[in-house]
């Protein structure tokens, strides 16, 4: 077995531990939305809430987050077993995820994101890590469902569609922007994944909060667990800022790069018409959520709109458009 | 693009805007965005009036969101529909299969969606509404250059991040301390501006605000913006852009009448065109076996009038700089070298006849034409050169790029080629019309099987073809366009200055020292920031740690103070009026 083959095992075995911790995080859900049921005082109880906001009795010393999560004054935590299950699982997945890639890299004598399944296989890692990361820094365990679904569909298409074996990739290709460009792009887009969970939710849970009858049900109960709306408002924003300056870079960057290899840095080729598209929704977003009456809900609804546009510029884009970014690597 | 707050004058008023995020109704007619966001009543002054209710329209926000929605919009047909300035074949094979609509697409501007007035409006307008709503911010930012902080205020019990310390130490230093961690190591550019203040009884004050940045950053981004289209307006009427194929041991001149195509902005003078030559030495190509390309290559000899000769090559993501210019590799084939004598056996075409490739492998089109016989008709060949061909029954086709077994397929016409008529022919194809194909007894099209280094017999007697080698050709493409270090510098500013809007947090220190009888010194802090900030509690524990360092008096807490309880705490707003 070469190393590609092994890479490509490897990226079957984190979608699969990827699956698991999927089911735990919605184990975890239901748990929380049994929980909210048995006591319904939602307001502290609230898993993660955010140093800063949360306020104890006396004087308050700076705490850092993770002693502010899971509420100061319930003498009881509520046992989260499933949860922590779950993030076991994630980490183990996204080991076995990162040997797979490193591998891909290796037997390709390249970076692992030339083509479409690279692409997705990197992509996905860095939504998966960056969604660790947070869970280190904070309690948004509650984005799990969202970010690993998202994962495993994402892996799962990209290993049963868009799998191509490594090789070496053509001249134009061959650049160091390939590096910069590339990695920036999947960087932002996994940052977008995790953005999009946290928008969903608050939309999902400002629903339910203002009496949504589809809602309403026992079944999104656990809705009530969550960071407040402004809280998860807050968080997507934090992201989508982050994302959206390194996507600004992704675009500069290619842009340069076209300069080099096509000899233009902007000709509305299929993929920079929609990577502009992506940038001028976001870019929309930001300034709606300054907007009196565009705030909240509605600038929610622009991150949603923007992630649809990401991967439509990934998806569509790449498999059906006549383009010169054409590495899809689908034949 | 970035926040945009209130007015930037009105110093106190960025943190209270923060309030409308929480989603807290907001007095005023000004939105969060310093842009009037309610529709303003249409006064009845006349054109004046009216007029200033547009602009006023037009560069609020909520008009300058509708356009970024739109402007998204607009852009989209572009990648759907095939465009003119890419691939005008398409556009024409497009309205010729979809006669009514592509008719009506076009004279909407449809096939060139990003030169169309409509496209232009909307994002002029966007520009419009951008420098209408950034230069009045600019000048109220340059005038609050010198802003203070705020004052301290009277009681801390409202934040929710605050800190209390009993330090062995004299105000004077508690206040020497905080000043110190707040301000940072860079006294050209301080994290926090501070202000010292004295109260009655001793008590000392500091109040530090930093982020200032923030709407530097943030007009920095807009202005860079505006110097980008700028840029790019002006290189499109300065740019030249050329394409010229040349055959290996041939040369190029940088003269507009050497190129193949050649289109230039309305500025360009073509006497700016600095005069290099260029010959083509050699050109290699690499492969893997399954015809997957690895490398191309163009080693060229440059010479610029006043300078030395220099050999260099060109590679794919390796443009040759020359002579203001940029040499892209753009495309390669080969170029058969042939010899054609005519039925009285004088030469009547000699030299090499680049022929254009088709696929992957390399299979090849192109047109051999003869119009200088000595005596009868002209004579065309056209057909494929087959780099590595494999001639079976069912026909011959190419297995692979490199010139492994190349095999020119060539079908032979006689007759006018209807060059005499002056006016311009595409040299790849062959004008039929006046022209008859040559066919065996069978009714059949004769077609010639050459190698390379034989000579064929042309049928009914019009002469020999000689296929003598196969030079290699490179598609070349030339580009000026001075305005490119500007719409670096642009997106460089404008990326920087995004960055700096987004990520400078916005936060508020103040400090109230309290010198108490037995010479010890209460200290109690609070921070505020705009909106949720993370590192906020982290901020203040910073300054904190500086102080405690004077020497903290552990468990004391000050008396005579207020109990403070969480019910003082708005649990969803940690913003008050400062």
């Amino acid at each position: 077995m070469d190393l590609g083959e092994l890479s490509h095992l490897l990226a079957w075995g984190a979608t699969s531990a990827y699956a698991v911790a999927l089911v735990a995080f919605a184990a975890d859900l239901a748990t929380l939305a049994d929980h909210a049921a048995q006591r319904r005082r939602p307001a502290q109880e609230r898993v993660g809430t955010f140093a800063g906001v949360s306020a104890g009795p006396g004087v308050v010393r700076p705490t850092t987050d993770r002693a502010a999560a899971g509420g100061a004054d319930d003498a009881r935590p509520l046992p989260r077993r499933a949860a922590a299950i779950a993030v076991s699982v994630t980490t183990v997945g996204l080991l076995l995820h990162t040997v797979s890639a490193v591998l891909r890299g290796l037997a390709a004598g390249r970076v692992p994101w030339a083509n479409m399944y690279e692409f997705t296989l990197v992509g996905t890692l860095v939504a998966v890590a960056t969604f660790l990361a947070l869970v280190r820094r904070r309690d948004v365990r509650f984005l799990g469902t969202i970010v690993l679904g998202l994962t495993v569909v994402a892996l799962g298409v990209a290993l049963v569609g868009f799998y191509t074996p490594a090789r070496g990739v053509e001249p134009a290709l061959q650049s160091p922007w390939l590096v910069i460009h590339v990695s920036i792009a999947t960087i932002a887009t996994g940052l977008f994944t995790v953005a999009f969970a946290a928008s969903t939710l608050q939309l999902l849970k400002d629903s339910r909060e203002q009496g949504s009858s589809r809602l309403a049900g026992p079944r999104w109960r656990a809705l009530e667990m969550l960071p407040s709306v402004r809280e998860l408002e807050a968080l997507s924003f934090r992201i989508n800022a982050v994302a959206f300056v390194l996507w600004t870079f992704t675009i500069m960057a290619g842009a340069i790069w076209a300069d080099h290899t096509w000899g233009r840095y902007w000709g509305w080729d299929p993929k920079e018409v929609w990577s502009f598209v992506v940038w001028v929704v976001f870019a929309a977003y930001l300034h709606a959520r300054t907007t009196r009456g565009w705030g909240g809900r509605r600038a929610a609804w622009f991150v949603l709109v923007g992630y649809a546009t990401v991967i439509f510029n990934f998806t569509v884009v790449n498999l059906l458009f006549q383009g010169l970014h054409a590495y899809s690597g689908v034949s | 693009m970035s926040e945009r707050e209130r007015r930037p004058d009105d110093h106190a008023a960025p943190f209270e805007a923060a309030a409308s995020e929480a989603g807290t109704s907001q007095a005023g007619t000004s939105g969060p965005d310093g842009r009037p966001d309610r529709p303003v009543e249409l006064p009845r002054l006349g054109v004046r009036g009216s007029l200033r209710w547009v602009w006023r329209q037009l560069t609020s926000m909520r008009v300058a969101l509708l356009l970024l929605m739109l402007l998204a919009v607009v852009a989209v047909p572009g990648s759907v529909l095939p465009q003119r300035p890419v691939d005008p074949a398409a556009v024409a094979e497009y309205v010729r299969d979809n006669p009514t609509l592509g008719t009506w697409l076009d004279r909407l501007g449809f096939f060139d969606v990003y030169a169309s007035v409509w496209f232009s409006a909307v994002y002029l307008l966007l520009f419009v509404s951008l420098i209408g709503c950034i230069l009045p911010r600019t000048w109220a930012h340059l005038r609050s250059a010198g802003a203070r902080p705020p004052r301290t205020p009277r009681r801390f019990d409202r934040f929710a991040v605050r800190d209390e310390a009993v330090v062995d130490a004299p105000a004077e230093d508690v206040v020497r301390a905080a000043r110190t961690s707040l301000r940072g190591p860079l006294s050209v550019l301080p994290r926090f501006r501070v202000d010292t203040g004295e109260e009655p009884q001793g008590v000392r004050t500091v109040a530090a605000e930093r982020g200032y940045l923030r709407e530097t950053g943030n007009l920095l981004f807009h202005l860079a913006l505006v110097g980008l289209l700028v840029s790019v307006a002006w290189g499109q009427l300065q740019h030249y852009r050329g394409q010229a194929i040349v055959v290996e041991g041939r040369g190029f001149a940088n003269a507009v009448t050497d190129y193949d195509t050649f289109e230039a902005g309305t500025a360009f003078d073509p006497r700016s065109l600095v005069p290099f030559t260029m010959t083509l030495d050699r050109f290699t190509s690499e492969f893997t076996p399954d015809a997957r390309a690895v490398d191309f290559t163009a080693e060229v000899t440059v010479r610029e009038p006043g300078d030395d000769v220099r050999e260099t090559t060109i590679r794919v993501n390796h443009p040759l700089r020359v002579g203001g210019a940029k040499v892209f590799l753009q495309g390669n084939g080969y170029a058969p070298e042939v010899v054609v004598e005519d039925a009285a056996g004088e030469v009547a075409f000699a030299g090499a006849v680049p022929f254009l490739p088709e696929d992957a492998v390399y299979t090849s089109r192109g047109v051999v034409k003869v119009p200088d016989v000595s005596a009868g008709d002209q004579i065309g060949l056209v057909g494929y050169l087959l780099p590595s061909a494999e001639i079976t029954e069912a026909g011959a086709r190419s297995v692979h790029p490199q010139p492994l077994d190349p095999v020119l397929v060539l079908t032979v016409w006689s007759g006018d080629l209807g060059l005499d008529d002056g006016i311009p022919q595409n040299v790849y194809q062959l004008d039929e019309s006046g022209m008859d194909q040559v066919l065996d007894a069978d009714g059949e099209p004769v077609t010639l099987v050459v190698r390379p280094g034989q000579t064929v017999d042309l049928p009914e007697g019009l002469g020999t073809l000689t296929w003598d080698g196969l030079p290699r050709f490179v598609a070349l493409d030339l580009r000026h366009d001075p305005s490119l270090p500007w719409v670096l510098a642009s997106s460089v500013a404008a990326l920087l200055g995004l960055a700096v809007s987004l990520f400078t947090p916005r936060r508020r220190v103040w400090l109230r020292v309290v010198p108490s009888d037995d010479g010890r010194t209460v200290v109690r802090a609070a921070a505020l920031a705009r909106s949720d900030d993370l590192g906020l509690a982290a901020e203040l524990e910073r300054t904190m740690t500086a102080v405690r360092a004077l020497g903290e008096v552990p468990d004391a807490r000050a008396t005579g103070g207020h109990a403070q309880t969480a019910d003082d705490v708005p649990e969803s707003a940690p913003l008050g009026k400062a």
